[in-house]
């Protein structure tokens, strides 16, 4: 059998790699990709404890964690329409009017 | 019995009347403001006559007559009732102050008629009888304390009456903040009784205090301490050295109000109050001989600067504080029947007084310097002999009541020392001398004022029957006290003997001991003794200077310049407290207190917080630059501290 300390380390790149793409890429699609990425490397953490301690509360959180970034792709790809038809760009950094 | 059950009443009829003139009287008609003022003092001077009657008619077992109403304060231990209380002082202080309250009531309504502030005065008239039989029935210190300072606010409101006036204004704040400095000792003195006997009520302290054992001179304790506080609230309220600077200038308020609050009742309360409480003086011989002293320095100070005043109301105004001296000299010797005795004449013929200087006022159209006056005699003729009545008594002519009252104050301390007795006899001389320098100033010699221009008139009817009234009082207001020339009974001493019971009454040791087989010898003794002579030199003096050689004075004030200008300055003691007290209060007011502390500390916290907040938040701003990628850096960068914050915490 697999350790648990395998999966938690490729758990661990995944989510580094989504963070660092979720940092420094500047394509909204990309970005929104990344977080995508984040959210399944802790799924993978979840399944992995969930099936070495033997119970199931871990896979029930996977499941919420599945439908509510299903929702959220929902959300987040309308946002990104809106803004991709209103600014004729896709990159964060021209996406600032927090600001002011 | 119905006005003994319900006490209350009395205090509450002038509080009612000043409710509504002061709320209504705006509206209202002249009439209508006269009848509800007037209306209000005449009950509760019928009531206080009903009192009286109902009150002779108590066995000496119910004496005190206290009734307990309501509990006002509890706090803890503490517990402070709405108590009201009767004992023969009350009877007398509330005849006196109802009496001459209600007569001076009829004397303002022609006084003030043309006054646009009418309603206003007769509101604080009547909250003044309000407090002032508050502070006279109270059977606890604390509530009695509550009458102290509402006659002292009501008193600040009636000299600043005429507000549009700088001098009577400042006149106001004056006795307001004098009053302050007395009534600090009066609050000091009431704690360290509340701490001592745990405990306000006379019922209470009172008997305590006459088990302890008397406190002898070398040896000052608490009850000398609480004995010497309270009598410094007395100095203040009852203008005595060295607090008497503010009752002078109070003569900025009309002229009724000098007569009811500066005279007759108000400045007596710290009379009252010290003999009320005289078994906590009597248990400290240092509290008693200061007030002695105070008293009679008080009496012959104010006296000799009384001689050269030019201005009517002040020479009445230094009289006062005199004969307030006298009232304590009484005190101070344990003779504090003697003191309210003089108390009451003193509230009759000098409350006269004040009502007939504000007729000759009325009369020459405001005019109050004496050396714009003279000749009076014959145009204003009731004036002239009511007044004439007053400075017989209170020069202490024999027969007036004047004359009974200050000789009983005389004798007493005639036995207990015999400085105080000369100083007392040499006031005594004083006391006639200014009065009847006073009276031939005004009513005879030439007629110094604008012929043309003032015409000297008879005041109304209004205020002629007060007069009257206070003229025959001031006659035989002391005639209670008169069978004790012929070796009878003081029967005022006798009313009184009960609440003083503890004192070692001279003026009853007088009756029981020198008096007896032979009082006719007693009357002539009486009627040559040393304060009659005094007066009648001070009458010859004043008519030789003033009717016989007019000229003199003026010659006199020249070659006795120097003494003449420390009399005329009133020995410069306004100067002395301005430069002592006044101006290094103002210094530390503005430069420490406003500059440093308010300004530099207070203000410059509150700045400076608002300054600090505003340039960290000027960097804080750079924080948010609307870059979606560096507030994700930042979370990144949260998320790590804390969670190897926690890490490091768990492991």
């Amino acid at each position: 059998m697999v350790p648990v300390s395998y999966y938690l380390a490729l758990s661990g790149v995944l989510f580094g790699l989504g963070m660092i793409a979720f940092v420094f890429k500047r394509n909204i699609i990309t970005v929104f990709m990344s977080i995508e990425l984040m959210l399944n490397a802790v799924n993978l953490a979840f399944v992995a404890f969930s099936r070495a301690l033997g119970q199931l509360q871990g896979q029930v959180f996977v499941f919420f964690v599945i439908v509510v970034a299903a929702a959220e792709a929902a959300v987040g790809l309308g946002i990104i329409l809106v803004i991709a038809r209103n600014r004729q760009t896709l990159n964060v950094e021209r996406v600032d009017s927090l600001k002011h | 019995m119905p006005i003994l059950e319900y006490l209350w009443i009395i205090p509450l009829l002038p509080l009612a009347g000043a409710a509504v003139n002061g709320i209504f009287g705006r509206v209202w008609t002249k009439k209508a403001i006269t009848s509800i003022a007037l209306g209000s003092t005449t009950l509760a001077f019928i009531a206080a006559l009903e009192l009286a009657r109902e009150f002779a008619a108590l066995s000496p077992e119910q004496v005190p007559w206290i009734k307990t109403y309501f509990v006002w304060i509890s706090a803890g231990n503490f517990r402070s009732d709405f108590t009201l209380q009767v004992d023969q002082l009350t009877v007398v202080m509330l005849l006196v102050v109802t009496g001459v309250g209600w007569l001076i009531h009829i004397y303002s309504t022609g006084y003030m008629a043309e006054d646009v502030g009418y309603q206003r005065f007769f509101a604080y008239l009547n909250l003044f009888m309000f407090f002032m039989l508050l502070l006279v029935l109270a059977a606890n210190y604390l509530l009695m304390f509550v009458g102290w300072e509402g006659v002292g606010l009501c008193s600040y409101l009636l000299i600043g009456y005429f507000f549009l006036k700088q001098s009577a204004t400042d006149a106001g704040n004056k006795a307001f903040w004098v009053n302050r400095v007395g009534d600090f000792g009066f609050i000091l003195g009431l704690l360290l009784m509340l701490s001592t006997f745990g405990s306000l009520d006379f019922a209470a302290v009172l008997p305590r205090v006459a088990g302890m054992p008397s406190e002898p001179l070398g040896q000052a304790g608490v009850l000398t301490t609480i004995a010497l506080l309270l009598f410094a609230g007395a100095t203040g309220k009852s203008a005595q050295l060295p607090l008497y600077v503010w009752l002078p200038d109070a003569m900025e308020g009309p002229t009724p109000v000098s007569a009811l609050i500066h005279a007759a009742t108000m400045v007596t309360a710290g009379v009252y109050m010290v003999a009320r409480s005289h078994v906590i003086f009597l248990k400290a011989p240092v509290a008693m001989e200061v007030v002695a002293v105070i008293g009679c320095l008080t009496a012959l100070f104010a006296a000799t600067i009384g001689m050269v005043q030019t201005d009517m109301k002040k020479v009445l105004a230094y009289s006062t504080v005199s004969q307030l001296g006298y009232m304590f000299l009484a005190c101070g010797v344990g003779a504090f029947g003697a003191g309210i005795f003089h108390l009451m004449t003193h509230a009759f013929f000098k409350g006269l007084l004040f009502l007939a200087a504000g007729s000759v006022i009325h009369a020459l159209g405001g005019e109050q310097d004496m050396r714009k006056m003279g000749g009076l005699r014959k145009k204003i003729p009731w004036t002239f002999w009511t007044m004439l009545t007053a400075t017989l008594a209170i020069a202490g002519a024999p027969g007036f009541s004047g004359f009974f009252s200050k000789d009983e104050i005389l004798l007493a301390a005639q036995r207990a020392s015999t400085p105080l007795w000369a100083l007392g006899v040499l006031t005594a001389g004083l006391t006639s001398f200014y009065m009847f320098r006073l009276m031939f100033l005004t009513f005879f010699g030439k007629e110094r004022f604008d012929k043309h221009q003032v015409h000297a008139h008879e005041s109304p009817r209004s205020m002629l029957a007060p007069l009257i009234v206070l003229a025959i009082l001031a006659i035989c207001g002391g005639w209670i006290a008169a069978p004790q020339l012929w070796g009878g009974v003081n029967y005022f001493d006798h009313f009184l003997a009960p609440v003083f019971a503890l004192a070692p009454s001279a003026a009853v040791d007088v009756v029981a001991g020198e008096a007896g087989p032979g009082g006719a010898s007693d009357l002539l003794q009486a009627l040559f003794s040393a304060p009659v002579i005094a007066g009648a030199l001070g009458f010859f003096l004043a008519w030789w200077l003033y009717v016989r050689n007019p000229e003199t004075p003026k010659q006199w004030a020249e070659s006795l310049s120097p003494p003449y200008k420390l009399l005329s300055g009133k020995y410069f003691v306004d100067e002395l407290y301005a430069a002592a007290v006044v101006r290094p209060l103002v210094w530390l007011s503005d430069k420490v207190l406003w500059r440093a502390i308010d300004e530099g500390v207070i203000d410059g916290a509150v700045n400076g917080i608002a300054r600090v907040s505003h340039e960290s938040s000027d960097r804080l701003r750079l924080l948010s630059s609307g870059n979606t990628r560096s507030y994700a850096s930042w979370v990144v960068l949260g998320a790590v501290v804390l969670t190897s914050l926690l890490l490091w915490l768990a492991g």
